[in-house]
């Protein structure tokens, strides 16, 4: 190859990157997530949808703390006005059946994106993610369902950390994630399908970081419906009664082994119960006697 | 002024991050710890070093963090008024951040209970400001009457900072309340709202009061809820589980939460956080969790070891439970246990 092509092709490329600085090109194939996405549950259908059974604490690496929250856990206690509208955290709200919307916030005079917003059906809930560079709030600022969310592109992942949540659950059946933890979304981008991986980190009930994916496909037909919620009394109660189940006192627990042929041992949960190994462990055990008609709780 | 509160509750429009950090002074250590220490919660002692942070938290109403218990200013065209008073020695701190805010003077304060950590700044942040007095009240008690800010508490807060301790009040007279009151309320209107003082049974102590500013729609609550571990049970001093949660209950129903059960009523605790209802009513779920286990353990009969060894307060320890310091966990326990154990 000739110098003077050499030159050409060096001063080709400067000037095309040149021009991708001044075009703002992203660094790394950044796919923008802004759009109208529904959600597909072929991922944990049980736990997503129906909801997950109680006692049911298999492969989440929760702590004894948690697993006597969970224990105690009446599911009445959502009937209370104070409980009824209350929203998912922003950690756990992927997983719900929600149409998704995501929409950019941008700069006017420099095009610059300020934040990516979310909005969930199920609640109403919306999580701003700032992209902006702003520090997180001191620890005296208020919490929220949503947190407080910065985030950074990593190639192509916008890779979200949240803190300043309120405590909210891990699992619908009681298990509890605390307002110390913090959670980290990865957001993926592949044409017409998203992944969400959402990381729940809790110094307070969890042993390991806590993994959970979601997908949605691109659907620009989609309708967002309203979440209008509005407490009421449900049951008349005594004024300041929290339903729950004194410690060893709560009989549905053992519903979930017996139904599937679980090992009680192991459907009580623990990091252990997260890696594939376990099962090895999981048939040295014993199961309950299944009943001649499934038992439900829900 | 765009707030943390307000970026935390509020829409998801674009807003920037307000804080206002008030100056931070050194502040020698009390002079009057001695006579602090028959009302401090245990174990509790007074600051070297303090850094006084100032948090908008709704219209003319702040939180200050940092000088002890929170503090709770409101400012307006009247003046200020705080919600307690911090620890001794954090007073001139206090005031750098009170200035921070307003220039008018300090013309009330609000005790919400009897502890070092929330009066102890009494005396010197009264002496600071002063009373809108004149007329008949001047001439009938003298002009003295306005050389200090009016401060406010339950009555049972002047009983114990002025009961005998060896030869000496527990506390200086300076530091005692100017106004008590005996009744389940007593209200206010200043800076153009209603001020509302709740005095509930006996909770955290027997003389708490609850401080609801109705316009702002802020409560202040003292040390029946706060966001940094279990609830004090001050026995010693009138204290009651029972109390604590009728407090909470109480809070819960006077506080409005908006969409979400989220924002609405702010909340300001007596240590921790900025608050809403929804922090308040988890932390109601586990005190009165906790408190229904150790009753059915009191009912079946068993002891206060025994109670401590089936450890009803597990979920929650990893959360609010400590195992050394003024406040432990067995401490907590002992005082549930013995404020439901039939008095013998």
């Amino acid at each position: 190859m000739g110098k003077v092509n050499q030159v050409k092709i060096v001063g080709g490329l400067i000037a095309l990157l040149f021009l991708a600085g001044l075009t703002g090109w992203p660094a790394k194939a950044q796919e923008d997530p802004s759009g109208s996405w529904s959600p597909r549950f072929d991922e944990d259908w049980e736990e997503r949808i129906p909801g997950p059974e109680l006692g049911d604490y298999l492969g989440i690496p929760i702590n004894q703390a948690d697993r006597l929250r969970g224990d105690s856990w009446d599911a009445t206690l959502v009937e209370l006005p104070e409980n009824q509208c209350r929203a998912h955290g922003s950690d756990y709200g992927w997983r719900g059946p929600s149409n998704l919307s995501i929409w950019k916030e941008v700069d006017r005079a420099s095009q610059k994106v300020i934040a990516y917003h979310t909005h969930l059906s199920a609640y109403g809930a919306e999580q701003t993610i700032w992209m902006d560079g702003r520090p997180h709030p001191p620890d005296y600022a208020p919490h929220t369902w949503q947190g407080f969310s910065t985030g950074k592109w990593d190639g192509d992942i916008l890779v979200v950390t949240t803190t300043h949540l309120k405590e909210n659950w891990l699992r619908r059946n009681g298990l509890a994630r605390s307002d110390l933890a913090t959670a980290t979304a990865h957001i993926m981008r592949h044409g017409n399908y998203l992944t969400v991986a959402a990381i729940t980190y809790d110094p307070v009930y969890l042993t390991e970081p806590f993994i959970r994916t979601s997908d949605f496909i691109y659907n620009p037909q989609q309708q967002m419906a309203p979440w209008p919620c509005e407490s009421v009394d449900e049951v008349d109660r005594p004024a300041g009664v929290v339903p729950a189940h004194l410690p060893g006192q709560n009989t549905f627990l053992n519903e979930f082994p017996a139904n599937y042929g679980i090992p009680p041992e192991a459907t009580r949960g623990g990091a252990e119960t997260m890696y594939p190994e376990y099962q090895l462990k999981m048939k040295t055990m014993k199961t309950l006697p299944r009943p001649v008609k499934k038992v439900t709780n829900r | 002024m765009r707030t943390l509160a307000k970026q935390a509750f509020g829409s998801s429009k674009n807003r920037a991050l307000m804080i206002l950090l008030a100056a931070a002074a050194l502040a020698g250590t009390a002079a009057s710890v001695s006579a602090q220490a028959t009302t401090a919660a245990p174990g509790q002692r007074n600051p070297t070093d303090v850094e006084v942070h100032v948090l908008p938290v709704r219209g003319n109403v702040y939180m200050l963090i940092g000088a002890g218990g929170n503090i709770t200013v409101q400012a307006g065209d009247d003046g200020v008024l705080l919600v307690d008073a911090g620890l001794a020695g954090t007073s001139d701190a206090v005031d750098a951040a009170i200035r921070s805010i307003s220039t008018k003077p300090i013309r009330y304060i609000i005790d919400t209970h009897v502890h070092a950590d929330h009066v102890g700044g009494n005396e010197a942040l009264a002496k600071l400001g002063n009373t809108i007095a004149g007329g008949n009240v001047v001439g009938d008690i003298g002009a003295s009457a306005g050389n200090q800010a009016t401060v406010i508490a339950a009555q049972e807060v002047l009983d114990r900072m002025s009961s005998a301790n060896g030869t000496q009040p527990a506390m200086p007279q300076g530091a005692w309340p100017t106004e008590t009151y005996t009744t389940p309320e007593r209200k206010l209107y200043f800076n153009g709202e209603g001020v509302l003082m709740i005095h509930p049974q006996a909770a955290h102590t027997d003389g708490d009061t609850i401080v609801f500013f109705r316009r702002s729609d802020v409560i202040s609550t003292g040390d029946i809820f706060v966001t940094t571990g279990y609830p004090i049970v001050d026995l010693s001093r009138g204290g009651n589980i029972q109390g604590v949660i009728a407090g909470l209950n109480r809070i819960i129903d006077l506080a409005i939460p908006a969409d979400e059960q989220e924002g609405g009523t702010l909340i300001i605790p007596g240590h921790g956080r900025l608050c809403d209802v929804a922090d308040v009513v988890f932390y109601q779920e586990m005190v009165t969790i906790i408190r229904d286990r150790i009753q059915d353990m009191v009912n079946k009969g068993m002891t206060l070891d025994q109670v401590k060894a089936a450890k009803p307060t597990l979920d929650y320890d990893p959360r609010y439970g400590k195992d050394t310091g003024f406040w432990t966990t067995d401490m907590f326990v002992e005082a549930v246990f013995k404020s439901l154990s039939p008095k013998k």
